[in-house]
């Protein structure tokens, strides 16, 4: 008896030890097939290390968004298992979906902001939700919104601001916790190139001060410049991982791009020979 | 819990046409039930004033002794069923009686009394009207109806009538509560279908403080208080204007209708109370309830 109970104890401080490597975001042959039928996500498996800037690439319906939706807990996956800084999503119920979604910081392509709240409202919801004291909130919220460059526009209403602009309430919305990983679905999605650069800069001095950052996106333009981890989906499955990547792996010239348009069968993305081998290895004890 | 009142109050600002439409449709519905319910209950205790007239009359024998009525009272009050109340009504006092209604009859008789000594008896119900006779007067087997006692001429209640009364009375107290749960129905369905409309226009404010990381309740509070807010508003709103239009319009007539001042019509105070609570129940619970479609994200 004693041996088993030593070996126990001896895989159960191993298990341990796992959950307290750095690892923020941990997807293990997760699938998501919608109820309409439609497929989400196929046995997706990766891992994202803490204070990591992760890129995730793919064409629209692609599954970018599932797996945001996912992170979020806006949706439940079909099967495998999700766990965020050691923590399995599947067990999180009821009111632990507003604390853990307290943990998180979520911009979104539309901004997502409360139309009927002031800049400087908009900004103290997330601190009021979390059960802040009006002082704190005084002191915390305007300093953020000078970090984003809106210490003018404190009061204005976010109809009244520009794109750009009310992408920035949005990100300081989502940093005013401090939260340890961040998620920007399409952040720059309705902003023009300049604006787009901007609001990238911010989410990199976030990463930079240690919050993991996974951007979902289609600027290819900012993700070749930026040549950070770059993850491919691609009708649900992952095909490209790579560290220090562009936007696609082969650039079409422009005769390549002139086939395109005449309707010849559009370039495959290379995939990967088994995705899910070179995780499953990584993690192996 | 002043964070909640604050966000009640700012949201009754900043949506000042929903709230003015859920505050009006409240105050309309409660305003319509403040007139239906006196009314229902108005015409139910009339229903039941005629009902209470329904009376089985016993005739006795015109040779009847003091010893036989004594009989008849004690049969009547102690070994029938269904008895209500019983009243005698001696020769004498029946001849009063009618000579004070129909004086220019009763002048030709010339001194000469033709009614008989009678028992009013009041069935417990009014609907034991019937059983109440035939357990005084059993019908025999040839169709005639004997009576339980001697000296008891006829049990008479006249028939047709009783069987007329007891069911029109019937059929507009059940008409009358019919449509007071239709008009009920009714108001909590447009109370709270606005509610939904006005909650539908911030469905996607609810969604973001979700992915904020609110808890429902959080999200909820505010709301609830801003039901009860308007729900109160529209409430009070109905009260006075129900109570100007009972000093101006309905006192002055209660002289002159005895409908209006039927004795089973609750107090103005007590409607005034049930009608204020249930509008703010009605709000609160709509806006609560409502939001929870929304806050399934």
């Amino acid at each position: 008896m004693a041996i088993v109970e030593r070996h126990a104890r001896a895989r159960n401080r191993a298990a341990a030890l796992q959950d307290r490597a750095p690892t923020v975001v941990d997807f293990r042959g997760v699938c998501k097939t919608y109820p309409s039928g439609g497929l989400g996500l196929e046995q997706a498996t990766f891992a994202i290390e803490r204070g990591e800037f992760v890129f995730l690439v793919g064409q629209t319906g692609s599954g970018k968004s599932t797996i945001m939706r996912l992170l979020i807990k806006e949706h439940e996956p079909s099967s495998g298992t999700i766990s965020v800084a050691g923590k399995d999503l599947s067990a999180i119920e009821g009111k632990g979906v507003a604390l853990y979604r307290r943990n998180l910081g979520v911009v979104f392509q539309d901004f997502k902001l409360l139309p009927n709240r002031t800049v400087y409202d908009n900004v103290a919801y997330a601190l009021q939700v979390t059960g802040h004291k009006r002082k704190e909130i005084r002191a915390k919220v305007p300093d953020i919104l000078r970090l984003m460059g809106l210490s003018l526009k404190l009061h204005s209403y976010p109809d009244q601001l520009s794109g750009g602009e009310q992408q920035r309430v949005a990100v300081a919305r989502a940093f005013v916790n401090h939260p340890p990983l961040l998620l920007a679905d399409e952040p720059t999605g309705n902003l023009d190139p300049e604006t787009s650069i901007g609001i990238m800069q911010l989410l990199y001095r976030i990463n930079r001060t240690g919050t993991t950052v996974i951007v979902a996106t289609h600027d290819n333009a900012m993700v070749d410049r930026m040549r950070r981890r770059v993850i491919e989906v691609n009708q649900g499955r992952i095909v490209r991982d790579e560290h220090g990547g562009g936007y696609s792996t082969q650039d079409e010239n422009t005769s390549e791009f002139g086939l395109l348009m005449r309707g010849e069968p559009s370039p495959q993305p290379r995939r990967l020979s088994s995705p899910g081998d070179f995780f499953d290895d990584a993690f192996k004890d | 819990m002043g964070f909640f009142i604050k966000e009640a109050v700012r949201s009754v600002q900043r949506n000042s046409v929903p709230s003015f439409a859920a505050t009006a449709s409240i105050l309309v519905t409660v305003l319509v039930l403040g007139i239906f319910i006196p009314i229902t209950q108005a015409t139910t205790g009339a229903a039941n004033e005629v009902r209470d007239k329904v009376l089985v009359n016993v005739y006795l024998k015109a040779d009847t002794k003091p010893a036989d009525r004594a009989r008849v009272a004690a049969l009547l009050r102690e070994d029938t069923k269904y008895v209500g109340k019983v009243e005698f009504v001696s020769k004498e006092a029946a001849y009063r009686e009618q000579k004070k209604d129909y004086p220019e009859y009763y002048s030709e008789l010339l001194g000469s009394n033709p009614l008989p000594d009678t028992f009013r008896v009041t069935p417990d119900s009014p609907d034991n009207a019937l059983k109440l006779r035939d357990a005084l007067a059993p019908a025999t087997a040839s169709g005639e109806r004997a009576t339980v006692d001697p000296a008891i001429d006829t049990v008479k209640n006249r028939k047709d009538d009783t069987s007329n009364i007891l069911f029109i009375t019937r059929v507009v107290k059940y008409a009358m509560a019919l449509l007071a749960a239709l008009l009920v129905l009714a108001s909590v369905l447009l109370i709270s279908n606005t509610i939904r409309l006005s909650l539908f226009a911030r469905r996607r404010e609810v969604e973001v403080m979700k992915l904020v990381g609110a808890t429902d309740w959080f999200i909820r509070w505010p709301f609830v208080i801003e039901g009860v807010m308007l729900g109160a508003l529209g409430g009070v709103f109905a009260v006075l204007v129900l109570t100007v239009g009972k000093i101006a319009f309905v006192d002055p007539l209660v002289a002159d209708f005895a409908l209006l001042r039927a004795p089973e019509t609750m107090q103005f105070g007590v409607l005034a109370l049930l009608l204020l609570g249930a509008s703010v129940a009605v709000s609160a619970m709509g806006s609560g309830l409502s939001l929870r479609r929304f806050l399934k994200v």
